[in-house]
């Protein structure tokens, strides 16, 4: 085999490898992207049905019930909240009042979380969260709504 | 006293560091050797100022002096000893630090065991290693500085972060970093040797042995923050695909095809462009985790809150790097040669096909971690790219990468045939198909997933014992001659032949984990059991507990089979003092052929607690694996042509 010839067939074997990998790739990223919503997103419909995404917030004070291995909870952004169901062990900081991301799917109006994720510093907000709170908070300013805070 | 002292030696060892990025520069280009003579000592001067400023926040940690700053962030006087000891990297200033502690050693290794090297070689890569830590200390000092005084002082200290108050934390960070770090020994060689023009042969002898030390610290660091995330985090998963694993598994890859691709130049002389690129990437791949990690812009377990100019600082450390490394190789690069020449079947193919797919499986990973980060600078949205993403791209890559493992090795230098390949391999193909279907069919199921990772692990298991019987048959005289021949392989390649069984028990862990795996969040009252995959996990009731700097409720859970008992395990669920987080204790009862996984979930009414009950087949095999791989890289190094002629012993 020539030089020319094989170094030819090397570039190819490299760009087959190249372009295998780019359509993996954009395959995997069609099916597996999660998005963000806040709780105001999904409630004026922005929030996709039957597909995965992330919901980020604040747990609402006094909303979480326990019935066995279930766990239902509010999440609110401070403008509006969604009811959450997850089933299983949640993060040892998972507390009320505080910062928290659930990844799931929107089913009849409750976010049914598969997962919810844990972070490892108290202080530490969910950027998610956060960004769900300022963007509340900057659609409250522009209404003048009051931001009730749910007690 | 101590904090001021340990602040000026750092400002001390920005000058001596820079003196020594510059000096041997200068008189290396100058052929100054009265100059050059300066480097060596000027690295035994850098490596002293940064270890006593380090040994000065030890001593500040261990005598509790919270008027530092950072040690009132991450220790408390209740805290036990070897966690005040660890508390030094459990924040961001004082992993900065070890950063440039793992760089000095380096740099002294390099300066003690390199004797041997031409001057102006060594004073160049002295010189390389000397800006690098330039970049590092001055980002210390601006923007991170350790030894931060607080006032008024605190009667006690934060605490450090019950999550890493674990034997894992003590020696997790040193670890990786050590490997992170040391790839900036192959960076400093490979642009040294750019800048002298003397890339070759030799030049791949001298960095193999930095090369495979490093990636050996890097693999066990990976495998142990891995098994301390499986036990600690409460849920047994064992990798997260998070984007700081991410940045730590980026240079791995590169790592591993930089050994490969040093093997092709060391031996035949080709690929020196490709290997210098890989060298440069690992490093640069290197300093793009420690900016993931450390700038803030990432949401992980591991991210520290910090300050945006941090993150600024670095991003420009790193395009200067990055930037004016790439530049020098496009400058050098064409003047470096092909070396000699392969046809398309042959060993070099073979590693070639290493290197692009262990490259592209690279870039895969960057873009997964990148790609949501550079969505939300482009106000484009939040998104996040989760574990299915990186599953269902890597395994395919994978796939080739490991059936290209068993051939490479079998396969000749220069030119190899097909034929002869094939018919050599026959028999271990044969070989993995049976096990792989027979181990299937003995964990109860055979699922078509499943069949390809037992395929891949069977595939290197085989290939490495053909290769290894190839290499001792005997021709006549029986058992004597297998050892006389098998006493003849060089220990590099022995070394090559368990590092790969070392990926061979990892796939098989992998495999049984991801398929066989059962899970179940179960409701338990006093009293109660459950069943798990033919274990039974009984319930036996709770007590309250106190621990130095904690109070925790245990619960003694037991476990038997067939009505005989096995072992009692005693998860726990501890609340630490000072900052009043709860934290989850799994129980582990560890085996061979299984793991049995306790953690307790939360309290639930009338005295019952939610617990989580795992049986895990072969999980250990993962880290086991890591180990195997590494072990490999130890015996590599320490073959006999380094010991001989680069003195590295490690």
């Amino acid at each position: 085999m020539k030089t020319r010839h094989k170094r030819l067939a090397i570039a190819a074997g490299v760009v087959l490898v190249i372009a295998a990998a780019a359509a993996l790739i954009l395959n995997a990223f069609q099916s597996n992207l999660v998005f963000f919503f806040s709780p105001s997103q999904i409630e004026s419909k922005e929030a996709p049905v039957n597909r995965t995404f992330r919901l980020g917030g604040l747990v609402v004070a006094g909303s979480v019930k326990r019935t066995g291995v279930a766990v239902d909870f509010m999440v609110t952004d401070t403008a509006k909240s969604v009811p959450v169901h997850f089933e299983g062990i949640l993060p040892d900081l998972f507390k009320e009042g505080k910062g928290v991301v659930a990844q799931g799917k929107l089913q009849d109006g409750v976010f049914v979380a598969k997962e919810v994720l844990a972070k490892h510093d108290e202080n530490y907000m969910p950027p998610e969260a956060a960004e769900a709170l300022k963007n509340a908070a900057k659609s409250n300013e522009k209404t003048a709504a009051s931001i009730v805070m749910s007690k | 006293m101590i904090p001021e002292i340990g602040h000026f030696s750092l400002w001390l060892a920005l000058g001596v560091a820079f003196a020594l990025g510059v000096v041997p520069m200068w008189a290396a280009a100058r052929g100054r050797a009265d100059w050059m003579a300066m480097a060596r000592p000027l690295s035994y001067v850098l490596f002293a100022l940064v270890s006593f400023a380090s040994a000065c926040l030890m001593a500040s940690f261990i005598r509790s002096d919270f008027s530092v700053l950072y040690v009132a962030s991450n220790s408390n006087t209740h805290l036990p000893l070897q966690y005040q000891i660890a508390g030094f990297w459990g924040g961001h200033e004082g992993s900065l630090l070890l950063w440039v502690q793992m760089l000095v050693i380096w740099m002294v290794a390099v300066s003690l065991f390199s004797r041997h090297l031409p001057r102006e070689v060594l004073s160049r890569i002295l010189a390389v290693m000397g800006l690098v830590s330039v970049g590092f200390l001055l980002f210390m000092l601006l923007t991170s500085n350790p030894f931060d005084r607080l006032f008024p002082v605190p009667a006690d200290g934060r605490d450090l972060n019950p999550l890493l108050q674990d034997p894992g934390m003590v020696f997790h960070p040193p670890t990786l970093y050590m490997g992170y770090v040391g790839f900036c020994v192959a960076f400093a060689f490979a642009i040294a040797a750019l800048i002298g023009g003397n890339l070759d042969a030799t030049w791949a002898r001298w960095t193999r042995p930095w090369t495979t030390v490093a990636w050996m610290f890097l693999t066990v660091g990976i495998a142990m923050g891995s098994a301390w995330a499986y036990y600690e985090l409460g849920w047994g998963g064992w990798w997260f695909w998070d984007p700081v694993e991410n940045a730590s598994l980026m240079p791995w890859l590169l790592g591993t095809a930089l050994i490969h691709s040093l093997a092709v130049t060391e031996k035949r002389g080709s690929f020196k462009n490709w290997t210098v690129l890989l060298a440069i990437l690992a490093f640069s791949f290197s300093l793009l985790g420690t900016f993931l990690v450390r700038s803030g812009v990432l949401s992980s377990v591991h991210a520290f809150a910090t300050d945006p100019r941090r993150g600024l600082f670095i991003l420009a450390f790193l395009t200067i790097v990055i930037g004016s490394s790439f530049t020098l190789f496009a400058w050098r690069a064409p003047t470096v040669g092909l070396g000699a020449r392969f046809a398309l079947f042959s060993k070099e193919t073979a590693l070639l096909a290493n290197n692009v797919l262990f490259m592209v499986a690279a870039a895969v990973v960057l873009l997964g971690t990148l790609y949501p980060l550079l969505l939300d600078a482009l106000g484009m949205g939040k998104i996040s790219v989760g574990p299915p993403y990186f599953d269902s791209v890597f395994l395919p890559l994978m796939i080739p990468t490991i059936f290209l493992m068993g051939v490479g090795p079998m396969a000749r230098w220069k030119a190899s045939s097909v034929p002869d390949l094939a018919s050599r391999l026959k028999w271990a193909l044969g070989a993995t198909v049976v096990c792989a279907v027979v181990s299937g069919w003995l964990q109860g199921a055979i699922h078509l997933l499943a069949t390809v990772g037992l395929l891949m692990a069977f595939w290197i298991f085989s290939s490495v014992a053909t290769d290894l019987w190839e290499r001792v048959r005997p021709e006549g005289k029986g058992f004597t001659e297998i050892r006389r021949k098998a006493l003849l392989i060089p220990r590099a390649l022995v070394g090559m032949m368990v590092a790969h069984i070392g990926v061979a028990m990892f796939c098989l862990g992998v495999t049984m984990v991801k398929t066989y795996e059962v899970e179940s969040d179960v409701k338990m009252a006093v009293g109660d059991s459950t069943t798990v995959r033919g274990y039974s996990f009984a319930f036996k009731g709770v007590k309250d507990i106190q621990g130095p700097n904690y109070d925790a409720t245990r619960a003694t859970i037991e476990i038997s089979r067939d009505g005989s008992k096995i072992t009692e395990l005693s998860p726990e669920k501890r609340i630490y003092r000072v900052q009043q987080n709860p934290m989850t204790e799994a129980a582990i009862a560890p085996g061979i052929t299984r793991d049995l996984y306790v953690s307790m979930g939360e309290e639930v009414e009338g005295g019952a607690w939610i617990v989580r009950v795992y049986v895990k087949p072969f999980i250990d095999w993962i880290w086991g694996g890591c180990l195997v791989m590494a072990f490999g890289g130890l015996l590599a190094v320490t073959d006999r042509r380094y010991r001989r002629k680069t003195g590295v012993a490690v």
